[in-house]
């Protein structure tokens, strides 16, 4: 049973299975669904009352009811209490329901076995699926130490595996989150301010007269509360600038849309912050209370004229003038927002901090209508005995290299899981929750290849996926609307809590990720890391130290706590910045120790070579990420991506609106086909496509081969040398023809 | 007597489509149908451009064809002059739908045409309809044109606005305010 398989091949889910029945016995009888256990709570009355949840679409993590018709499923509304939504939910936590309607999701767990000299999945009852985990872990522990496993986790269910893997001895846990998305801005802030941006954000763009984006598609990414904030500003009157190669629905909000040439952001804003600074339009008064170094930077940025940035970004010099100073019109309700998907081009900590910077420089932090300060609720945690303490982590295989890295890199983790001859111990086993790595890192060749070198690769989920495939088990997870979760702590302007509860049965033979970890520490003698009984006492336990109860919760939903903390820095009062030199540091002390450039320098980036365009990526205000293209729902609003193209390109290639084309990249990498959206509203030297689509298993029977998928495009990456990020926008494609060799 | 009325505001809408979604859900629209949708306009050239979004659905329009043609009445005016179209007497010969300039209507599986409500059930209840009390950025305001003093009545005084296709004369009772 454990033994390994040399070459994992990629299996397409229920393959060696019946369709859709579920055959899987269960051993574990006392998780019937319908019987009602001290471990596990069912609905069992046909009830009309709302349930409470907080959505897991996304990580916005927005609070809701749950209702029901006549005893079924029914819709999904926000709970107005929650200052995530405003009671209002975006377009994917409406159609959360089809998340649990969806017919194609995992259903059993399955194991890879191997059957006539072919792989193909068995469904397995969850107990043959935990001792086959637990036997391999506790060989990989004994062979090579436990610090060999890793853990991939996006979602609340993974706090769960991240307790069980640092109880076994590990604490190589990342999320992609941070290398392949907003590492890059959490350091910058931290470098500059002492503290990072948060999530929620705490960008006060509600109050806010001014709001500068900086490829930023807010609308298109659908990040609730701050969409909702970013509309009323808009209708208040508020200037926006736009910073993008597209003309993105924020663009065509926007008084001033900066379509730069793709790649040269950092380059506009230094020359912003050269203007604001010869121009003498900064915040003096906060400069010289609060910042560091102000006059290393205006001798570095002397030479940034917006004349010296034209030419490189393709702005004019009156344009990047005027928006400057309509800027510090504003200031310091002037907001430059610090983006969230910032891994570009490799040099993002450093752009990120040019924003930071010119947020100083206006005097925004701290300030109404720029950054306010957040909150965030004190719940006690369910006392838990003290991890091991680890011999090793996912750094070692990295000597002098991220030194800023604050989090793991989940690029990293894949990379040192290929053996070299240096590395005394690579990667043995994955843990992946709720993320779809193939799509999620770049370089999905080498995704592949580390994973070929697994002795173990377990995949949790609620959808088949790419990696799904190629697990050795795969655990089914119940939707969010099956099953509890812990408390959502979300920082924001005041403190809340929310609950998640089971508004239905688990579907099918799936379970929540609680009792899946629980059930494996049991299994590898590590039970008292999971010392409360079930869910219910464990989020009582929680609740009733903000002066709650599970009880109180289940009828409220949302609990709002008193802010104890100001919101914005008051006037006259000193404060101390969690940096090392106490202050805001325009100049970075701790980039100069490390031999990084302490004030952002331009650098010029590779160009597409010609008949190439740059592959730029987004989203789209009804998915996230190739976690929703599949949900019924959410399909027929959106049931696949466009590749975006200039009409002069367009006809240069002899592409029509509407035309299925293929992309290559510059390393023969080929698309699956996408349709063309011949538009205005992009550039000549780039292209664009919403992430997530091309989907390649066939048992994703709305989204298989739907559109083309941008991950399978990005074989090129340039690592962030600060904190390893992955910059991914560094691709470059080309058009071919379906068919054509 | 009241004037059903709808402004969506161009302006606000980000073209999220959860207008569309939370419609689909509150009303048990089988999948692959929709009572409303998106429309996105681009006008201009790179790099002069101008995007009008609109959440667009049936009109409700005070002279509306398809209450006209309806050869069984199913089509009607119910109160607040909300057009309906009642499913059991509907016989699905789709004259309706051929005369309709907004492209409002289909035919549902189960054989009837369907459409747009306002979600008379729950302004019956005094609720918003599902799309405006859902929509993220606040761009729809529902409401009474009678009563001069509602918040759409108000708006439809201070704001510039327009209908779609005018010149159809079918008096719609959605607004676009720009
Ligand atoms: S923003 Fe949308 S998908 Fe994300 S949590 Fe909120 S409702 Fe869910
Ligand atoms: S829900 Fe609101 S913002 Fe979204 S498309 Fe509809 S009208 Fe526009």
């Amino acid at each position: 049973m454990t033994k390994r398989f040399k070459r994992r091949q990629f299996i397409k889910i229920l393959g060696a299975g019946t369709g859709g029945a579920v055959l899987g016995t269960t051993a574990l009888k006392a998780f019937q669904p319908g019987e009602k256990t001290d471990n596990f709570h069912l609905l069992g009355k046909a009830t009309d009352a709302a349930t409470p949840t907080y959505c897991e679409i996304c990580f916005w993590k927005c609070a809701g009811w749950v209702h029901k018709k006549d005893g079924k499923p029914w819709k999904i509304t926000g709970n107005p209490d929650d200052p995530n939504s405003n009671g209002r939910f975006c377009p994917r936590g409406t159609g959360g329901i089809g998340a649990y309607t969806d017919p194609d999701r995992l259903k059993t767990p399955l194991i890879r076995v191997e059957k006539n000299g072919k792989q193909v999945f068995r469904e397995a009852t969850w107990e043959e699926a935990f001792d086959y985990i637990a036997d391999k872990m506790k060989m990989i522990k004994k062979k090579w130490g436990p610090e060999c496993v890793a853990l991939f986790t996006h979602g609340s269910g993974g706090s769960y595996f991240k307790t069980l893997l640092k109880a076994y001895g590990s604490n190589n846990i990342a999320a992609p989150s941070y290398a392949q998305c907003r590492g890059p801005r959490e350091e910058a802030y931290l470098l500059t301010y002492g503290e990072g941006v948060g999530s929620p954000e705490r960008t006060d763009i509600r109050n806010s007269k001014c709001i500068v984006l900086i490829g930023s598609h807010i609308g298109e990414n659908m990040h609730n509360g701050q969409v909702q904030e970013f509309s009323e500003a808009v209708a208040n009157g508020a200037t926006v600038i736009t910073v993008d190669p597209r003309f993105s629905t924020a663009a065509s909000k926007s008084k001033y849309w900066l379509p730069i040439k793709p790649a040269t952001d950092l380059a506009l804003l230094l020359a912003w912050i050269n203007v604001i600074i010869e121009e003498e339009l900064y915040d003096k008064e906060y400069v010289k209370k609060y910042t560091y170094g102000f006059d290393e930077l205006k001798k570095a940025v002397k030479h940034n004229t917006p004349e010296w940035a034209y030419p490189i970004t393709t702005i004019k010099p009156h344009i990047i003038r005027e928006t400057a100073r309509e800027m510090a019109r504003h200031a310091p309700a002037t907001i430059v927002h610090p983006g969230r998907h910032v891994t570009w081009y490799g040099d993002d900590t450093q752009r990120v901090r040019a924003g930071a910077i010119l947020n100083a420089l206006l005097g925004s932090w701290g300030r109404r209508g720029g950054f306010y300060a957040q909150a965030k609720a004190h719940v006690k945690k369910y006392p838990v005995p003290k991890f091991p303490k680890p011999k090793k982590n996912w750094k070692d295989a990295f000597p002098n290299q991220f030194p800023l890295a604050n989090l793991a890199l989940s690029s990293g983790i894949c990379d040192a899981t290929i053996p070299t001859a240096e590395r005394d111990c690579s990667f043995k086993g994955w843990i992946v929750y709720g993320t779809n790595l193939m799509l999620t890192l770049p370089q999905p060749q080498q995704t592949l290849e580390a994973i070929q070198n697994l002795e173990l690769l377990v995949a949790i989920d609620i959808m088949p996926a790419e990696i799904t495939g190629y697990a050795d088990v795969v655990l089914p997870e119940c939707t969010y609307l099956e099953r509890y979760d812990d408390l959502r702590i979300s920082p924001g302007r005041f403190p809340t809590v929310a609950l998640r509860a089971p508004a239905f049965e688990p579907k099918y033979n799936t379970k929540p990720a609680w009792w899946m970890a629980k059930e494996l520490a049991n299994r590898l003698g590590l039970e008292k890391y999971f010392p409360w009984k079930n869910i219910e006492e464990y989020l009582d336990y929680r609740l009733k130290s903000i002066g709650s109860s599970l009880k109180e919760m289940k009828e409220i939903g949302v609990k709002k706590l008193e802010n104890e903390e100001d919101l914005y820095y008051l006037d006259g009062e000193e404060y101390e910045f969690n940096t090392p030199t106490g202050k805001i540091e325009l100049y970075s002390t701790a980039l100069a120790e490390y031999g990084f450039d302490p004030i952002p320098r331009y650098t010029a980036h590779e160009e597409p070579p010609d008949g190439y365009y740059r592959l730029l990526y987004g989203r789209a205000p009804m998915h996230s990420f190739s976690r929703t293209t599949n949900n019924p729902l959410l399909t027929d609003v959106k049931s696949e991506n466009e590749v975006w193209i200039n009409p002069k390109v367009a006809r240069e290639w002899g592409i029509k609106q509407g035309d299925y084309v293929v992309l290559e990249n510059q390393d023969g990498v080929r698309s699956n086909r996408i349709r063309a959206k011949v538009t205005q509203r992009i550039r000549h030297d780039a292209i664009y496509m919403v992430h997530g689509f091309g989907r390649s298993d066939k048992r994703l029977r709305r989204s298989y081969l739907r559109g083309a998928d941008d991950t399978h495009l990005i074989t090129r990456v340039k690592l962030d040398p600060v904190m390893g990020g992955t910059g991914m926008r560094v691709n470059f494609v080309t058009f071919r023809k379906e068919g054509e060799a | 007597m009241s004037r059903y009325a709808m402004a969506i505001d161009t302006k606000r809408c980000v073209g999220c489509t959860d207008c569309v979604v939370a419609c689909q859900t509150e009303n048990d629209v089988p999948v692959g149908y929709c009572r409303d949708w998106i429309v996105e306009a681009t006008s201009g050239v790179y790099p002069e451009l101008q995007l009008e979004i609109r959440s667009e659905r049936c009109n409700h329009c005070s002279d509306a064809p398809c209450v006209r043609c309806c050869p069984t009445s199913a089509s009607h005016y119910a109160e607040g002059g909300i057009v309906m179209v009642d499913h059991d007497d509907c016989i699905g010969c789709k004259a309706c739908i051929a005369s309709c300039p907004y492209d409002a209507r289909y035919v549902h599986p189960e054989g009837y045409v369907d459409k747009c409500t306002f979600c008379i059930h729950r302004v019956k209840e005094g609720e918003n309809p599902a799309c405006v009390s859902v929509c993220p950025t606040h761009a729809m305001i529902f409401g009474d044109l009678d009563d001069k003093n509602s918040e759409i009545s108000k708006v439809l005084q201070t704001r510039k606005h327009k209908t779609l296709i005018p010149e159809a004369g079918t008096k719609p009772n959605v607004f676009y305010l720009l």
